[in-house]
Parts: C-alpha cells; structure tokens; sequence
C-alpha cells in the first residue's frame, strides 16, 4: 500500500493514482483531498488514472464522491487518462461516472480546468 | 499455442481472501493467469474487475470477512481457452439467488452485492446458496 501523491500546480491539485490501488489508500486520497481542499484555494482537482489497471464498482463510487465533494468545496474535478479497457469494463458494469469531467490525458485535463476560470463555480 | 501435451501443468491458484490484500491478490492473479492463456487487454480487465467485485462481497459480508478463491485454465472444449473463477464463503448466503441477478437488487448480506454487473463482464456465472450453507460462485470466460 502507498498514500497515492498530491501535487500542487497553480490552482490545481494533481494526484497521480498508482497501479494497484488499495482500498485504504483510495480513502486517505479521498480525506487527503478534501483538506488541501478546505485549507487552500485550489479550484480544480485532476485525477490521473493512467496507469490504473483494475477499476472496480468501489474505486468507481469513490472517485463519484471525490468529484462531488471537491464541487462543494469549490474545485472541479476531471479524471484524466482511462485505460480504454477500463472504460469499457465500467460501461459494462453499469458505471459510466456521470458528472464527472473527463479527458485523454493530464495536458487536455489542464486545460479543461484552466477555461473554467476562476468564476466557473459561480456558473 | 502449444499443444495440451507440451504445455506445463494447467495454470492454477488458490487462495484464502481476508481483508482488502486479499482482493488486490486474487485480482492481480486473475490478471496474470488470463494474460497468459492469451485474453487480450480488454478480457483482462473484465475478469480482474469481476475478481474484484466477487472478493469484495466476501471481504464486506461474509462471516469474518473470509473466503476462499481458486482460479484456473479450463481444460481446453469446443469452446476453446477458457478461464474459470471460484469464490465461496461461508457467509450468511443468499435466500433467493434469481432476485440477487435482478438489476438494481442488493441484499447487503453475502456475495448477492453486484451480481449483475459481474455476470455481465464474464460469459458464465454459476451460483450455489442457500441461507446459512454459504455461497459459491463460479465465473468463466472463453478466449475469443
């Protein structure tokens, strides 16, 4: 198990989720989120699912709660970088993460978050 | 793909399922073993999520949270490669099996949570329960 790495980049929170994600870390990113969250002015919360090999029904809800969550506390969530395996996996599953901002990969996550501007959360 | 006779003895493992590092085990697992039997990316990704979603049921509802799990290569039919799941516990069970298969119906007790969704990701699903005997559930895929 291994606390998956929050890092900041302007307005941004970025975590860069690792391979085989552990129950428990899945929730302390969840926690560790929501108070960087709280404490700064962070606007948008990328989630890096790149190298994610196995998306269950619970890392499913999970990262659902992390967006909706983040919303309350004024950031934009976007998951960037799903395997096409996975996608596939989740719509068969019947979790296809409504609501959620998603893009290709980490360059194109950023720049959804950065033409929300700083009013987006007031839209 | 060499021929049954030439190949090493049939890819099998068995495991005891007990908290979360039961679940990443029996899914990695699973991973591994239909890589090796030739499932491409995508069945790779099925059957370990189907993994997932069955050791988890065993994880949160069965009595101490124990099970066992034993995947295997089918032996070769008609069918062609196949890859075969086997997850029991010996939880509280499920009454009515045909309604844990219905969409949208969670008992929250045993292996009945998710049933739907995992029958879906595999071409086979057997269950066996009954109301204190436990549950066992058996998933297979065939190799395209």
């Amino acid at each position: 198990m291994a606390r998956v790495p929050i890092i900041r980049l302007g307005e941004v929170l970025i975590a860069t989720v690792q391979e085989e994600l552990y129950d428990h870390d899945a929730l302390q990113l969840q926690e560790d989120l929501g108070q960087l969250l709280e404490h700064g002015a962070a606007r948008g919360v990328l989630l890096d699912l790149s190298t994610v090999a196995t998306v269950d029904s619970f890392l499913a809800r999970l990262i659902g709660a992390i967006a909706a969550a983040s919303r309350l506390l004024g950031a934009e969530t976007v998951v960037v970088g799903l395997q096409p395996a996975v996608a596939v996996t989740l719509v068969e599953l019947g979790l296809t993460l409504p609501g959620i901002r998603t893009a290709l990969d980490a360059d194109k996550g950023l720049a959804i978050l950065a033409h929300l501007g700083p009013d987006a959360r007031s839209i | 793909m060499l021929a049954p006779s030439e190949r090493a003895s049939p890819r099998q493992w068995a495991a005891r399922v007990a908290g979360e590092e039961g679940i990443v085990a029996a899914r990695q697992q699973a991973r591994e073993v239909a890589k090796d039997l030739g499932f491409g990316l995508v069945d790779q990704s099925r059957i370990a999520t189907a993994v997932s979603e069955l050791t988890r049921n065993v994880v949160r509802y069965a009595t101490g949270g124990q099970g066992d799990v034993l995947i295997r290569e089918l032996e070769p039919s008609e069918k062609g490669i196949g890859i075969e799941v086997i997850v029991r516990d010996d939880g509280p069970g499920i009454a009515n099996v045909e309604q844990a298969l219905r969409e949208g119906f969670s008992s929250g007790t045993g292996l009945g949570m998710g049933l739907p969704g995992t029958r879906r990701l595999m071409d086979e699903m057997a269950i066996d329960s009954a109301p204190g005997r436990g549950t066992t559930v058996s998933i297979r895929k065939w190799r395209r």
